[in-house]
C-alpha cells in the first residue's frame, strides 16, 4: 500500500471534513536529536553500553520492514532527515490537505519503552516527552504529546504521568502491547491509576518487544505474520485488561487500543462473554460480562482499516462494536498510512461518521 | 428431535485416557518398564481442570467409556460417525522418543478400546510433533487402519506450524488423504501468549482464539498449501466469529507485503476458504440471531464448518449444537457435506 500523495487542495477547505488524527509518529531528524532533553550520563551510558532491548539487534527491528523506515515512499523531507521528522514538511503534506483538526503523537523507536536498562529506560521516556513539547507541540497548536513511560518499572511511570500531570499538551499516556506480562496484571495498575487520576486516557499501541514470541507456538518467519500478529496480541491484552478487572477497579479508566485495528473486536467481546458466563466463578472480581466493562472504557483507533472483499461487512462490524468507540488514524508517516478521504466506505449517519473522524476522539481528549 | 439435527457427523468428540496405566498393555517391554519403574507421572493437560464448567457439561461424565460416549452423544444426536481426537499430553513431552512411544500406544489403544467397540467411531492419529520424523512413521503405521481419518497437532507448539520443519508430517498427510487438524492449548513450550502467562483458565481459554490467528496465518504464509496443494486443516474448537477479520487483515497486508511471499499467488481469505475448515462448537456467537446471518455472509462460503458437539467440553445444553435459525440446507451441509467432503476417509468407509 505504497501511497501516492493526492494533489494538494483538490478539495475546497470548506467541503473537507475535520479530522482528529489519533496516531502520528513523530521522528528525530538526526540521532542525537533528543540530547537537548537528555543529561549527560545517559548520554553517555548509551553511547558506551548501548540501549539494549529484549531483541537480538543493537537497532532496529526483528522483521525487516517493506521500505525503509516503514514509511510512505513520499514521506522523504525534501531537507533531509527520516520521514516524520520534519514539523514543516508534515504539515504541508499531512495536517493541512487532509483537514486534521488535531493530531496525537505517539513517538516509537528508542523512547526506552522496552530498554532493559530501566534507569535509562526512565531517562529515555523522559528526554522524549520533553522533546515532543519543545520540538511539536510547541511549534503547531493542532499537535498534542503523549505521555511516553517505561511500563516495566512502573513507579518511574507513575512519576512520569504525575510530572505531566495537569499540562494540557499532553493527551494520554502512552504504552506498547508488546509487553513483559499480560497488561491487566497487577504490577501495572499503579500506571492506570495514576492516569485515571491525571484525567488521562491510556493509549495502548501496537509493537514493542516484550521478549516473548509473537505467537503462542513461537517465533514466525515473516514480517507480513508479525503485523498481522499485532492484532493477536492486543487481542491477549484486552482479556488481560478485562478479565483481571482492571475497568472495575478503577472505573475512571479509559483505553484507547491504537493500530491494531478494530473488526476483531465484537467477535472477541461474544467470545470472552460466553465464557466468561460459564467461568465466572475464576473472576468474582467481575461483576457485569467483560463487554460491558469495554463498551464504557474501551475505544479503538481506525488504522490499519479492515478491508473486506464488501463493504458493507465493514460496516456490520462498525455497527456492531458502535460508531463511539473509534477513533480515526492515518499512522502518518508509515506505509500502512489511511488516507481520511477514502479509507472508510459509505454508509453510517453523517453524525456517525463525524463522530468517527472528530467528536469520539474530541470527547474522549478534552480537545478543541 | 428435528431430523436435521440428526444423523450428522460428529468431527470433534474427546475419548479420555483414564490413566497412564491403561496404555501399558501398549507400550512395549522397555517403555512399559520405564513407565513403572520411573513412575511416570499422568499427562493431562492443564487445559481442562477436571471440574471447571467448561470442561465437562453436567450430564455428560462418560468420556472414558465407550458405553457412556454412545449414550451421552451417539445416540441422543442420532450420530452416524464421530472422530475421536484425545487430547492426551504427549507432544507435550520434551523426550521426543518416549513421546514416539506414547503415541504409538494412544493410538493402538484408541483403535482397540474405542474403534473395536463402536462401529460409528473414527479417531484422529496422536503424533508427536517433537520429531517429525517419528510423526511420518505413526502416520504411515496407522494409515493401514482406514478408520483413522485426520492427523492431531497442537495449534501451538514450538515453532509455528507453518515452519518448513513440519513439512514431512503434511507430505505424509496429503499423501494418504487425511487432513491435519489442530486442536486449541499449547504444549507450553512457550507462554501461551505474545505477552507472557496468563492468570485464569477463562483468560487462557478465550486466548485460544488469537493463538489460533497466528498458527493459520503462519500456515499460510509459508506457503503450506501452496506446496500441498491437496493438503486439508482442520481447525478444531478454535472458535468461528475471529475467523472473518483476521481474513481482512491478513489479506489486506498480502496486497502490502506480497513481495515477501511471493509463492501466495492470491488472496489469503481464498486458500483458507480452499483449505481450511472449522468445527462449530464453540461457535462464539453473539445472542442476536441477526449477527449469526451476517458472520455467514462474511465466511463467505458455506463449505467452511463441521458439525461438532467437543464433547465432553461444555459450550450448549441438551442437542442445540447449531446456532438457532440456521437454514435446513446449511444444516446439512454443516452437519453431513462438508464432513464428508472434507475427510475423503469417511465416504470410503461409511456406506
Amino acid at each position: 500500500m505504497n501511497v501516492t500523495v493526492r494533489p494538494l487542495a483538490t478539495t475546497p477547505a470548506a467541503s473537507r471534513l475535520s479530522v482528529i488524527d489519533c496516531d502520528i509518529h513523530p521522528a528525530r531528524s538526526t540521532p542525537d536529536a533528543l540530547a537537548p532533553y537528555l543529561e549527560q550520563r545517559w548520554q553517555d551510558l548509551a553511547a558506551t553500553f548501548g540501549t539494549p532491548r529484549r531483541l537480538g539487534y543493537q537497532e532496529g527491528v526483528a522483521y525487516p520492514k517493506g521500505q525503509p523506515n516503514a514509511a510512505r515512499r513520499d514521506a522523504w523531507p525534501p531537507e533531509g532527515g527520516p520521514p516524520g521528522s520534519s514539523l514543516p514538511f508534515m504539515q504541508a503534506q499531512h495536517l493541512e490537505p487532509n483537514g486534521v483538526a488535531f493530531g496525537i503523537l505517539n513517538p516509537l523507536g528508542a523512547t526506552g519503552q522496552g530498554f532493559r536498562n530501566l534507569d535509562l529506560a526512565a531517562a529515555y521516556a523522559r528526554a522524549v516527552n520533553d522533546w515532543q513539547i519543545a520540538e511539536w507541540v510547541g511549534r503547531d497548536a493542532r499537535l498534542r504529546a503523549s505521555v511516553v513511560v517505561s511500563y516495566e518499572d512502573p513507579p518511574a511511570a507513575v512519576a512520569e504521568i504525575e510530572r505531566r500531570a495537569g499540562d494540557r499538551a499532553f493527551a494520554q499516556v502512552l504504552l506498547l502491547t508488546r509487553t513483559a506480562e499480560p497488561l491487566g496484571q497487577r504490577r501495572y495498575w499503579p500506571i492506570y491509576e495514576a492516569a485515571a487520576a491525571a484525567g488521562l486516557p491510556v493509549g495502548i499501541h501496537a509493537f514493542g518487544y516484550g521478549g516473548w514470541p509473537m505467537t503462542a507456538g513461537g517465533w514466525p518467519s515473516y514480517y507480513i505474520e508479525e503485523m498481522t500478529g499485532h492484532a493477536a496480541c492486543a487481542q491477549t491484552q484486552l482479556i488481560s485488561l478485562l478479565l483481571e478487572g482492571v475497568f472495575a477497579r478503577i472505573p475512571a479508566l479509559r483505553v484507547v487500543m491504537i493500530e491494531a485495528g478494530f473488526a476483531w473486536a465484537p467477535a472477541l467481546l461474544w467470545r470472552l462473554d460466553r465464557h466468561w458466563a460459564r467461568m465466572r466463578a475464576e473472576t468474582p472480581h467481575l461483576t457485569r460480562p467483560p463487554s460491558h466493562y469495554a463498551r464504557e472504557s474501551v475505544w479503538w483507533t481506525t488504522q490499519p482499516m479492515e478491508e473486506p472483499e464488501r463493504h458493507r461487512h465493514l460496516l456490520d462490524v462498525i455497527n456492531w462494536l458502535g460508531w463511539d468507540r473509534l477513533l480515526f488514524a492515518t499512522d502518518y508517516p508509515h506505509w500502512d498510512f489511511d488516507d481520511p478521504a477514502a479509507v472508510l466506505p459509505s454508509g453510517g449517519t453523517d453524525a456517525e461518521r463525524r463522530a468517527l473522524f472528530h467528536d469520539n476522539a474530541a470527547a474522549l481528549y478534552g480537545l478543541a | 428431535m428435528d431430523d436435521l439435527r440428526s444423523g450428522g457427523i460428529d468431527c470433534d468428540i474427546h475419548p479420555a485416557v483414564p490413566a497412564l496405566a491403561a496404555l501399558l498393555p501398549y507400550l512395549d517391554a522397555h517403555w512399559r518398564e520405564a513407565v513403572v519403574q520411573r513412575g511416570l507421572d499422568e499427562l493431562r493437560t492443564v487445559d481442562f481442570p477436571p471440574s471447571a464448567p467448561l470442561s465437562a457439561r453436567p450430564d455428560w461424565h462418560g468420556a472414558s467409556s465407550v458405553a457412556a460416549v454412545g449414550a451421552e452423544v451417539l445416540d441422543p444426536f442420532g450420530t452416524q460417525i464421530a472422530i475421536c481426537n484425545c487430547l492426551y499430553g504427549v507432544p507435550m513431552l520434551f523426550t521426543e522418543d518416549m513421546a514416539a512411544a506414547l503415541a504409538r500406544a494412544v493410538n493402538d489403544w484408541i483403535a482397540r478400546e474405542w474403534l473395536d467397540q463402536d462401529p460409528r467411531l473414527r479417531a484422529g492419529i496422536v503424533v508427536s510433533p517433537q520429531n517429525p520424523e517419528f510423526a511420518v512413521d505413526e502416520i504411515e503405521r496407522c494409515a493401514a487402519d482406514p478408520r483413522f481419518v485426520q492427523v492431531l497437532l497442537p495449534v501451538a507448539d514450538e515453532l509455528p506450524p507453518g515452519r518448513r520443519a513440519h513439512w514431512p508430517i503434511y507430505a505424509a498427510a496429503a499423501r494418504h488423504r487425511l487432513p491435519v487438524a489442530f486442536h486449541g492449548g499449547t504444549t507450553s513450550k512457550h507462554a501461551p501468549s505474545a505477552v507472557g502467562w496468563p492468570s485464569f483458565v477463562t483468560e487462557e481459554y478465550v486466548g485460544r482464539a488469537p493463538a489460533f490467528q497466528g498458527a493459520l496465518t503462519s500456515l499460510v504464509c509459508e506457503g503450506v498449501f501452496a506446496r500441498f496443494p491437496d493438503l486439508r486443516v482442520v481447525l478444531l474448537g478454535s472458535g468461528v466469529t475471529w475467523l472473518p477479520a483476521h481474513l481482512w487483515r491478513l489479506t489486506k497486508f498480502w496486497r502490502g507485503l506480497r513481495m515477501e511471499v511471493p509463492w501466495l499467488d492470491r488472496p489469503p481469505a481464498e486458500i483458507v476458504r480452499e483449505h481450511v475448515r472449522l468445527t462449530a462448537q464453540p461457535f462464539d456467537l453473539p445472542a442476536d440471531p441477526a449477527q449469526f446471518g451476517a458472520i455467514l455472509d462474511q465466511l463467505g462460503s458455506d463449505a467452511l464448518l463441521l458439525f461438532a458437539t467437543d464433547y465432553p467440553h461444555w459450550h450448549f445444553d441438551g442437542t442445540d449444537a447449531l446456532p438457532a435459525g440456521i437454514a435446513p440446507a446449511l444444516a446439512r451441509r454443516i452437519m453431513v457435506d462438508n464432513p464428508r467432503a472434507t475427510y475423503p476417509r469417511l465416504t470410503e468407509t461409511v456406506s
